[in-house]
């Protein structure tokens, strides 16, 4: 049988990147996910697997020792909050630009400014549009629970050493705070630095005698050759569009409504749904998974089917842009949120659909 | 079954750490569970609340606007919490502090005079362990050996010698607790 924990989701992300074989974490506290780096220190996997857990002296700091370790091929990680994640947006674009995979784990609290501690998902447009400078997208992964806070630790890092591209966990200050049960995987072995050369020759760990030495840089002055880079990494984005996409249907089959929602959002329209539903409101889900990737053509699919959206974020109307984009005008679409770290609640939630899209109660 | 319950107090009270056990002990019971506990600017003296939620069947949200359960241990919390107790719901309170007693009609409200107790057999820290007995008489929704297990999973193992000593605050608070007010 399984290792079954009850953890908070701060816990299950340092758990997980323990278990996954990671090789380092690069970090500075901030509320509300200083539980990752005192859950880390606490358990010493520097003693056990050998991976290292530093407190750096900034998020600057953070976010480049992380483009270090990643330069080298190793599994590295870092997390903040939203005024931390700011401070990591160049970092972040110098590692898309030098192709280097890495998770990054962003527990959102309320903003803009150093705003409150309470969660809020109002980084949506910071994290899939760019937050950084250039072309260049974030693999994002939004998780509604627990068990996926724990899940996407492993699959962020198969992605990212897939596509060589940094890939964003969105989680939130609610995600990160509660306990729930997390099934957990057994103890990978780390690569050894053999293994690394093996599997991802570009790595720079050391110029190998009768081999090209490897150079990681994001910089390249002559413009044709950049341009060449450029288009290089939007073909990339185009195979993770193609096959990265995730998302979760609740209820959508018959549904003449439906929620767009993802991670804390998510779980109370699902509460939502079930107060609807019992007042015979036919109302579903759709949870995107991935935020970049975004699931447009399933999106577009659905509006055909149904007499309207409401995207319910916790931010003044982010991911709803995106939502009418891949809606094409099929079907009329609203937006419902709560600002400055404040949770709506499920029966927020049904007023605002019957007001915003049924025509008021 | 699903039973989502609000335990409320001031902080230091031990309302996380009633809610972890209670979670936990779900756990143990295999049953789904959700702690959420308010956080952030909450101290020893300030209000501090945990909403945990356990069932038989996956739980949609953590975050609830109503409660078949309030375990209420302060007046803020009274206040608050009171208008947000399902009709036919409970409430369950320590008088201690308590200045304006609940005044709904649809709802069962019952009390359990855990601090006093507690303080009168000189043993402040399982106040929390008397008022969650006081809940598990009036909802038994979890059995005693799985509750054991949750005390053990949740408290670190240098402290499980304090495991009897707390199940016995559990078992006085049983005894304690009595209604004010039952609907049919």
């Amino acid at each position: 049988m399984k290792e079954l924990r009850l953890m908070k989701g701060n816990e299950a992300i340092s758990e997980a990147a323990i278990r996954d074989g990671c090789d380092g974490y690069f970090g500075y506290p901030i509320t509300p996910q200083s539980e990752i780096l005192e859950y880390l220190m606490a358990e010493r996997p520097y003693e056990k697997t050998g991976m290292i857990v530093l407190q750096a002296e900034s998020e600057v700091a953070s976010i480049n020792m992380v483009y270090g370790g990643a330069a080298c091929g190793k599994k590295v990680f870092t997390s903040s909050s939203s005024p931390g994640i700011s401070l990591m947006q160049e970092g972040l674009s110098y590692m898309a630009g030098a192709e280097l995979p890495a998770v990054i784990v962003n527990v959102v609290r309320g903003g803009p400014g150093l705003g409150t501690i309470q969660p809020s998902q109002a980084d949506y447009f910071q994290s899939v549009k760019g937050g950084g400078h250039g072309d260049y997208k974030l693999i994002t992964l939004a998780p509604a629970s627990v068990q996926e806070m724990y899940d996407f630790v492993g699959l962020g890092f198969e992605i990212a050493f897939r596509y060589r591209n940094p890939v964003l966990i969105l989680s939130d200050g609610a995600i990160g705070q509660m306990m729930e049960k997390v099934y957990l995987t057994e103890q990978k072995t780390r690569l050894t630095n053999e293994e690394i050369r093996e599997k991802y020759p570009w790595a720079t760990l050391g110029k190998v005698p009768g081999k090209h030495r490897n150079i990681i840089t994001s910089l390249e002055l002559e413009s044709a050759k950049q341009e060449k880079v450029n288009i290089r990494i939007q073909a990339k984005y185009r195979e993770v569009e193609k096959n990265e996409v995730r998302y979760e249907e609740i209820l959508t089959e018959d549904a003449e409504y439906i929620f767009v929602a993802y991670g804390t959002s998510s779980r109370i329209c699902q509460k939502s749904i079930e107060l609807g539903r019992a007042k015979g409101m036919k109302i579903g889900l759709f949870r995107p998974i991935t935020l970049y990737p975004f699931p447009s053509e399933r999106i577009n699919e659905l509006a055909g089917k149904c007499k309207g959206m409401l995207s319910v974020e916790m931010s003044a109307g982010q991911m709803v842009e995106d939502v009418k984009l891949a809606v094409e005008g099929k079907t009329k679409v609203a937006h419902f949120g709560r600002l400055g770290g404040i949770i709506p609640s499920p029966v927020e939630v049904i007023n605002a659909i019957e007001e915003k899209l049924m025509g008021g109660k | 079954m699903t039973e989502e319950i609000i335990i409320a107090g001031f902080g230091g009270q031990g309302v996380l750490s009633m809610g972890k056990i209670l979670a936990y002990s779900g756990v143990m019971e295999d049953k789904e569970v959700s702690w959420m506990p308010s956080y952030g600017p909450e101290m020893r003296g300030g209000t501090a609340n945990v909403t945990v939620i356990i069932s038989d069947e996956r739980i949609s949200s953590p975050i609830l606007s109503t409660y078949d359960t309030a375990i209420i241990l302060n007046q803020q919390s009274m206040d608050k919490f009171e208008p947000m107790i399902k009709s036919g719901g409970l409430l369950l309170y320590d008088g201690n502090g308590i200045t304006r007693h609940p005044v709904r009609k649809d709802i069962n409200i019952f009390r359990v005079d855990a601090a006093d107790e507690s303080a009168r057999i000189g043993l402040s820290k399982v106040f929390n362990m008397i008022v969650l007995g006081g809940f598990l008489k009036l909802k038994p929704i979890i059995g005693p050996e799985f509750i054991h297990k949750g005390l053990e999973k949740s408290l670190p193992k240098r402290h499980h010698g304090m495991i009897p000593e707390n199940e016995r605050a559990i078992e006085k608070g049983k005894e304690i607790v009595y209604a004010l007010q039952e609907i049919a």
